[in-house]
């Protein structure tokens, strides 16, 4: 600033025209200061600007609740499909015993070969967990399903092989994996058959894997909407503004300084959004919770409805912040470059 | 300070608006563009003000060619200059205060330094005590006072003003033009469009002539 001042007392006395300096030109771009001194007032812009846009959204509230609420329902809807795809997860989890895959070994192996054969198996990575059921206790199992179970102590002998139990790992996620280990279990020489319940599984996992493209196509074509609801909210708030944006312009403000109040305009339309979306969702939820406990204990289960952690719920308003601060960007940028004050 | 070398402006739809404009102002000159109208001074201003660009020929400000500049730096260009206009275009929802520091908070300036020359511009244009008023309460002369003020806060070497007396009484616009005679002794440039003859004639400063796309002086 010295400098220019010194140059512009200069200039009354002697009316010439010079060639202005670079280093002029380039102090002319902003005011004076040291690097911390622009950057403290950088910050101090953002902030403002950032509790600005804040109130601007409050002067038009029944605008700004209406795209809200619209995104709100978007972002809830994807939020609900992944709730979704979550509690399948569990309940097809709690299905799980039926993959079980059983080893009936052959009549000559007794339990202490079974206990090595299992100790064997253990280590095979595919599986999560091995349990032997001795003769006896195959009786004892059989003895309780009912009067048919009543029959086995009519017999002198037991007749009941020894049976290794095998519990798979990640049963839901595989294809192939499973089929591959019941494959190699069959080529023991100590096993006589091994029993599974295969096709269940397979259309179990065919289900999810649909379920999982399903999810991922509905999170890209709100993800979209997302950016063009707050991209044109945004769009007609530029447009109303034309004026004001053209004036700034004349008083040398660029693109960005004028974009800034309007992306954050963005955030907060998308954190709201966010917010609202939850609570539809926890509405949703809590209004399921008790029927399908209900459903659930027709069955047996001991079902509980999942809800969304606190980590996807940060993630649920992160996503919908940054994504409306990402479509009103595009929109401002866009916009910015086609007018030109007139 | 301002060069205009043979400058040509075409209006898609209107046609040729300047054909063949030359003139030069020294630094703190004060010019006034006259012309009838639709003679191409707003024209005129637009191409300093970097708003239109001309269709041929080179326009100088301050050494730098501004014919020829990248958009980019457009912004940074017109922090240099100083507009004033005849509906004043001030920010209606904002306060005296707040239009006047605008084009300092732009440049980029901490709070206090804004506050101490705004307060301090305010004061030179008599409207010291109105900063938190907003621009409908105040006349028709007060606006253009702040508009003024707004133009002139960040000591730009040119100050390019269309129709600034247009809105106002004889009296009034006597009053605007001494604060630009009062900006011309500290050596700024001032380019004033209008076609006030009357104002003109009592001024005694530089006459540019428009007529027929072309400059005389007069
Ligand atoms: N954006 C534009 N597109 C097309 N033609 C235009 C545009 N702006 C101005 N013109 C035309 O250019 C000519 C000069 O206009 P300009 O506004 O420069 O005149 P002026 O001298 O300022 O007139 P006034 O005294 O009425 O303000 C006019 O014929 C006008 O119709
Ligand atoms: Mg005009």
């Amino acid at each position: 600033m010295k400098l220019r001042r010194r140059k512009q007392t200069q200039e009354v006395k002697v009316p010439k025209q010079a060639k202005p300096l670079r280093q002029e030109v380039k102090q002319n771009r902003a005011a004076g200061g040291t690097a911390k001194d622009k950057l403290i007032i950088c910050r101090d812009l953002h902030i403002q600007a950032w509790f600005y846009s804040l109130l601007r959204l409050g002067k038009t509230p029944f605008a700004s609740a209406i795209t809200i609420v619209v995104l709100a329902i978007s972002i809830a809807l994807a939020g609900s499909f992944q709730l979704l795809l979550i509690n399948f997860q569990q309940i097809a989890g709690n299905f799980q015993t039926s993959a079980q895959i059983s080893l009936f070994l052959r009549e000559n192996i007794n339990e202490n070969r079974a206990r090595i054969l299992a100790d064997t198996l253990r280590k095979n990575p595919a599986i999560e967990s091995v349990q032997v059921i001795s003769k006896e206790q195959g009786r004892a199992l059989f003895k309780t399903f009912g009067s048919f179970g009543a029959a086995i102590d009519m017999l002198d002998e037991n007749p009941l092989p020894v049976v290794i139990e095998i519990m798979p790992k990640n049963t839901l996620d595989d294809d192939g994996q499973i089929e591959t280990l019941v494959n190699t279990l069959k080529q023991r020489q100590e096993v006589d058959f091994v029993r599974m319940d295969m096709e269940w599984l397979q259309r179990l996992q065919a289900i999810m894997a649909v379920a999982r493209r399903l999810f991922v196509a509905l999170n890209t074509l709100l993800g979209f909407a997302v950016l063009f609801i707050t991209g044109n909210t945004i769009r007609l708030e530029l447009n109303n503004r034309q004026e004001e944006i053209m004036i700034t312009k004349l008083v040398g403000a660029t693109n960005s300084f004028i974009a800034t109040p309007f992306i954050y305009s963005g955030f907060w339309i998308g954190f709201f959004a966010g917010v609202l979306a939850w609570f539809i969702v926890a509405l949703l939820m809590v209004s399921l919770r008790v029927p399908v406990e209900a459903l659930s204990a027709h069955y047996n289960g001991n079902f509980h409805l999942l809800f969304l952690s606190v980590a996807d719920s940060i993630k649920l308003i992160l996503v919908s912040a940054s994504l409306s601060m990402l479509g009103s960007c595009l929109v401002v940028f866009n916009q910015l470059n086609k007018t030109n004050p007139q | 300070m301002l060069k205009f070398a043979n400058v040509c402006k075409r209006y898609p739809l209107t046609g040729d608006v300047l054909r063949g404009v030359s003139f030069h102002l020294q630094r703190g000159e004060i010019a006034f563009l006259t012309g009838h109208s639709g003679a191409g001074k707003s024209t005129l201003l637009k191409l300093i003000a970097l708003m239109e660009r001309c269709n041929s020929g080179e326009i100088w400000l301050d050494g730098q060619k501004l014919s020829h500049v990248k958009d980019s730096q457009i912004p940074y260009l017109r922090r240099k200059m100083g507009f004033i206009f005849q509906d004043y275009k001030l920010l209606h929802d904002r306060t005296i205060f707040e239009n006047v520091a605008l084009p300092l908070i732009i440049a980029g300036y901490g709070h206090q330094e804004t506050t101490r020359k705004v307060r301090a511009i305010l004061e030179k244009v008599g409207l010291a005590g109105k900063e938190h008023k907003f621009p409908l309460a105040l006349s028709g002369g007060e606006q253009q006072r702040v508009g003024i003020a707004r133009a002139v806060v960040n000591k730009p070497p040119i100050i390019i003003a269309d129709e600034p007396t247009g809105n106002l009484d004889p009296e009034l616009s006597e009053e605007i033009m001494s604060l630009f005679e009062g900006f011309q002794q500290v050596g700024v440039t001032v380019l004033i469009a209008s076609h006030d003859i009357a104002l003109i004639e009592r001024m005694h400063h530089r006459v540019l002539k428009l007529e027929h796309g072309r400059l005389f002086s007069v």
